[in-house]
């Protein structure tokens, strides 16, 4: 295999390294591989599902350590406790409800299509741990490195949809129909303006690969595209089904939305992909925009962590706040608002780097002034954008003035009215 | 206006929130770390840990509970209430005034005491407890203030039949009866999660003028006699 | 391409039916074309029920209708006793009455706007604080009649008791903090693009059409007409005071929330004059539990937070009604659902259900 897929994983040339040996691992590596010579490839397995086992579970863990720090804050929020009892400050409530799960009861409603039904929590499952693979968590530490890192993402996280809607037709229920038909409508909807918010970062990158993406930021792309970032955490959090965006389970409207009819260990499936995937896509956030496992002291994947966390604590927050949005509002939200934005966004960028960035080998490459400057420029047709939007809104909405008026004395023409 | 800037306002206010002691009570009881325990050991953490690690590492895995109480107001309106025998004379008042007509009188004519018309001994005094609904109109409908309401909120039981409250059991009771609708007991400042109180003491007037008064001081009609 | 109507059964075991309420209704994708609301799953037949319970025991059913606010069913009940046997109520009665019914003015209206605002999606967070504010007043509630939910209170020919010490203290307390509160609960939502998306202009009601269905209440006031009993028709002793009736212009779900919320301010102004008002006195003119009210009938009637609430008793000499007749304003309001319902969106049914502020406890009685 690439020497310098090997020389930059970390976790992978150690496994290799151990299993097969200075012979096929290379210099670095002194002692004597543990499998005999011409049998280096299953320690290429070995330490490929190595690392993919680490991800799964870790994926796992991630899902249950989200439920809990959800329910503690939202109650936090609420000013309630949240759930405390199992364990020290509740932290074995994942568990406890996980085992609840699986011993209960696997109903399948009458009129179901059995194998969809049964296929789908996997098939949402599946997407969610694969975009892990890609991801980089610490200079080193990563399954693949792929080239085309950002487009597979899109890609993989897209099969989602198909979930969704395997879930909502197989179960033969209406309001499982419902939720389905919206979260296949909203899905495919927030999928444009999310993709078109990268392609800012690949004019400033040129490249496609996540560890290209995180080493290009001498600057977090947070402060260079802000407007970018905020279309990726809108459009993010309506991928993600959460508020106000989360008119796919809208528990006070259809119940539990697509996933309705599922019990037992396949709703926890469900729920674990869920939370995971809020998980993932606060990794991407962090990888796009926050420099990845970048910062100072402390050690990469720590950095990460925080980063991922701060992300997710931003999901909590905002769904303690945030009344949903109507079906149709969403929709309208992402083609007539964050599409024109995201647009908006990519003929500023590129016009700023086409005018400020210098040319060096056929490349416009950018200092960190320029990019604060892009930065500026963003932010500012940003601002611009966000007061012509609510210029137009306030023009639609009807009155628009405060509509409750104070009545002091009994109104002779309030009675006028009655008569 | 910018479009947004309402969303940001109400982020503030959660989060603003977000740092406000909780409101909720934990009830039956709550789990304490180590830190409470040090506090109420009056000592450092450290030192506590050193001193009692057993403990320490209990808190610390959640397994300590302390109760917690939480006082009612002294007109708290509960159940199984409180009966004095000695103040009751069987009129049944309280079985008549009650909406669901739950309390179950029988008595026996004594013969004993003469006070308008006859006392009655009371044999029979259950109160329904699954079907009452704590409105207190039994207790404002005692003429003799010997019913009260209780101040207790915990009665889970499995069966119906164990939620009927048979006479031993008021008979036995702790006496920590409401002030509700009783003044008398206001006005004395008596707090039923702080003390008890006995016959003697519960009645509108002085217990002299009680017809079930202890019969070495003899009866109050009799007294009445005397004095005139 | 050919499409179908699909009907679905929301409730009766729905999340923001507001109890055991079922509508069929008949979508043609996510709107809505027919509406057929069935109730009556909480039927307890209170009505039937008076018949056969002495007059004051009658007021322990009256705290089972609306649930949520108690103690205005209370006092339309005994409103309606006093006019059947022509009682009076020292004024220190009748201040304590006011007092709790505006308290529970408050508390109802937080359960509304909490569980309309739930409804919209925003995660029981406004639930949560306005059940924080609520908290405070069960507390007062307790410390007047020992029950938090069920009150029995108000008894004929006055209140059973008169309020404890503490009781002016945590009310001053509370007066004094909900000022801000207001403020911060307005700040949290009010504003809010999403929920302005979400309510204005949605589930409008006409003025003539609200009277039309007799409508009263909040739902009425939202859409212009300035109707309130305390104010047209005053009972107890509401002509002393002073207070603004505040009144919408659309008659959409967001005039009905915002009403909401500024008639907590008009009661919170009412309470504090009644406190500055009360003087001592007794409470309660006659301490009878047994009534022999003279042949007649006699109706009672409160501005209730969901409306007008009003009994009609009529007497044929016993101790019991003859006939007690409940206007429930949830029922009275739910009749206008269809009307608003079709041609709207699921998600706006269900706010517009939680913006009419019904109480299933009073629809089926
Ligand atoms: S509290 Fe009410 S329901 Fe219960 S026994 Fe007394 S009168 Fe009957
Ligand atoms: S408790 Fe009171 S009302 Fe009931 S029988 Fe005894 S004295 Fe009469």
């Amino acid at each position: 295999m690439s020497g310098s897929f090997l020389e930059s994983n970390v976790i992978f040339q150690e496994i290799y390294c151990v299993l097969a040996g200075s012979k096929y691992a290379g210099e670095s590596c002194s002692a004597q591989g543990l499998l005999p010579v011409g049998y280096d490839w299953i320690g290429f397995f070995i330490a490929g599902f190595a690392i993919m086992f680490i991800l799964a579970n870790a994926f796992m863990l991630g899902a249950a350590v989200f439920v809990y720090s959800e329910r503690r804050l939202l109650g936090k929020f609420q000013l309630r406790t949240g759930p405390n009892r199992v364990g020290p400050f509740g932290l074995l409530q994942p568990i406890a409800d996980i085992l609840k799960l699986l011993m209960k009861e696997d109903i399948v409603p009458n009129g179901a299509d059995k194998p969809v039904h049964t296929l789908a929590p996997i098939v949402m499952l599946a997407p969610a741990i694969l975009v892990t693979a890609v991801i980089p968590f610490g200079s080193g530490y990563f399954l693949t490195d792929l080239n085309v890192g950002l487009l597979y993402i899109v890609a993989v996280s897209g099969m989602i949809t198909i979930a969704i809607f395997m879930a909502g037709w197989s179960c033969n229920n209406r309001y499982a129909l419902f939720g389905s038909m919206r979260g296949v409508a909203q899905l495919i909807s927030y999928e444009l303006p999310m993709v078109f918010s990268m392609v800012g970062i690949l004019i400033l990158t040129g490249s496609l690969s996540l560890i290209d993406v995180v080493n290009a930021q001498d600057i977090p792309f947070i402060l260079v595209q802000p407007m970018a970032f905020v279309i990726f955490l809108i459009g993010t959090s309506a991928e993600l089904n959460r508020t106000p965006f989360d008119i796919v389970e809208a528990e006070s409207e259809i119940i539990a939305g697509y996933h309705t009819e599922y019990s037992g260990i396949k709703f926890a499936l469900f729920q674990a992909a869920e939370m995971g995937s809020i998980l993932v896509s606060g990794a991407v956030v962090a990888t796009l925009f926050l420099k990845g496992w970048e910062g100072p002291f402390l050690p990469g994947p720590i950095w990460f962590l925080i980063k991922v966390y701060g992300f997710v604590f931003l999901m909590i927050w905002v769904r303690a706040t945030l009344p949903r949005l109507r079906v149709d509002q969403v929709m309208g939200f992402a083609w007539k608002f964050l599409l024109p934005l995201s647009l908006v966004n990519i003929f500023v960028t590129g016009a700023s780097v086409f005018i400020l960035g210098d040319m060096e080998n056929g490349v416009r490459v950018l200092d960190s002034v320029d990019l604060l400057l892009v930065g500026a420029i963003n932010l500012l047709s940003l601002i611009a954008c966000l007061v012509l939007a609510g210029f137009f809104m306030k023009t639609k909405a009807s009155g628009g003035r405060s509509r409750e008026i104070l009545v002091s004395e009994f109104d002779p023409a309030g009675r006028e009215v009655l008569t | 206006m910018t479009y947004g800037l309402g969303l940001f306002k109400g982020m503030l206010v959660t989060l603003r929130n977000f740092f406000r002691p909780v409101v909720t009570v934990q009830y039956p009881d709550r789990r304490v770390g180590i830190f409470y325990l040090a506090k109420k050991a009056n000592i450092s953490v450290i030192r506590f840990l050193l001193e009692s690690p057993r403990e320490s590492v209990k808190s610390l895995l959640g397994l300590v509970r302390v109760p917690v109480y939480v006082e009612q107001n002294p007109r708290f309106r509960g159940e199984e209430f409180t009966w004095y025998e000695d103040r009751c004379t069987g009129c049944a008042s309280c079985a008549k005034y009650c909406p669901l007509g739950i309390i179950r009188i029988e008595t026996h004519e004594s013969g004993e005491y003469l006070q308008e018309g006859q006392s009655y001994f009371v044999d029979t005094f259950d109160i329904d407890i699954g079907r009452c609904m704590f409105c207190g109109i039994c207790v404002e409908a005692c003429p003799y203030d010997a019913l009260f309401m209780g101040t207790g909120f915990e009665r889970g039981r499995y069966q119906r039949s164990e939620l009927v409250i048979p006479i031993e059991e008021l008979k036995a009771a702790s006496k920590r009866p409401s002030t509700w609708f009783r003044p008398q007991l206001e006005s004395q400042k008596f707090d039923p999660w702080k003390s008890e109180a006995d016959w003697e003491t519960v009645g509108r007037e002085a217990y002299k003028w009680h017809p079930k008064r202890p019969a070495q001081s003899g009866n109050p009609n009799q007294e009445d006699q005397v004095k005139e | 391409m050919k499409t179908e109507a699909i009907t679905v059964n929301i409730g009766p075991q729905h999340p923001s039916t507001h109890g055991v309420f079922r509508l069929r209704v008949t979508f043609d994708g996510e709107v809505i074309q027919d509406v057929e609301a069935v109730f009556g799953y909480l039927h307890r037949g209170s009505e039937k029920l008076a018949e056969e319970r002495t007059y004051t025991q009658v007021i322990t059913l009256t705290d089972r209708l609306d649930y949520v606010a108690s103690m205005t069913n209370n006092q339309a009940y005994v409103l309606a006793c006093e006019n059947l046997m022509d009682i009076e109520v020292p004024e220190r009665g009748q201040y304590l009455r006011m007092i709790a019914a505006e308290l529970q003015r408050i508390a109802s209206h937080f359960v509304a706007t909490g569980f309309l605002l739930q409804d919209l999606g925003a995660m029981a967070t406004p639930l949560m604080y306005g059940f924080r504010e609520r908290e405070r007043i069960l507390d007062m509630f307790e410390m007047l009649c020992g029950a938090r939910i069920t009150n029995t209170y108000m008894r004929i020919g006055g209140v059973f008791q008169d309020a404890p010490e503490e009781f002016w203290g945590s009310l001053r307390s509370f007066l004094d903090g909900m000022p801000g509160f207001l403020d911060e609960f307005d700040s949290l939502l009010r504003g809010n693009e999403i929920l302005l998306a979400r309510t204005k202009d949605i589930g409008v009601l006409e003025a003539s059409e609200a009277i039309n269905c007799s409508v009263t209440g909040p739902v009425l006031r939202s859409t212009g007409v300035a109707w309130d009993l305390r104010k047209v028709d005053p009972y107890e002793l509401y002509p002393r005071i002073k207070f603004d009736i505040p009144i919408g212009t659309n008659g959409d779900n967001y005039d009905r929330f915002v009403i909401r919320l500024a008639e907590i301010r008009q009661s919170i102004s009412i309470i504090d004059q009644c406190y500055e008002q009360i003087e001592a006195g007794p409470v309660r003119s006659t301490n009878e539990l047994l009534f022999y009210p003279k042949t007649g009938d006699a109706y009672g009637k409160v501005e209730a937070p969901k409306g007008e609430l009003g009994f009609y008793l009529v007497s044929d000499g016993g101790i019991a009604p003859y006939r007690c007749k409940i206007r429930s304003p949830s029922l009275i309001n739910l009749t206008m659902i269809k009307d608003l319902l079709i041609g709207s969106k699921l998600s706006d049914m269900i706010v517009t259900l939680g913006s009419i502020d019904i109480n299933m406890g009073e629809v089926d009685r």
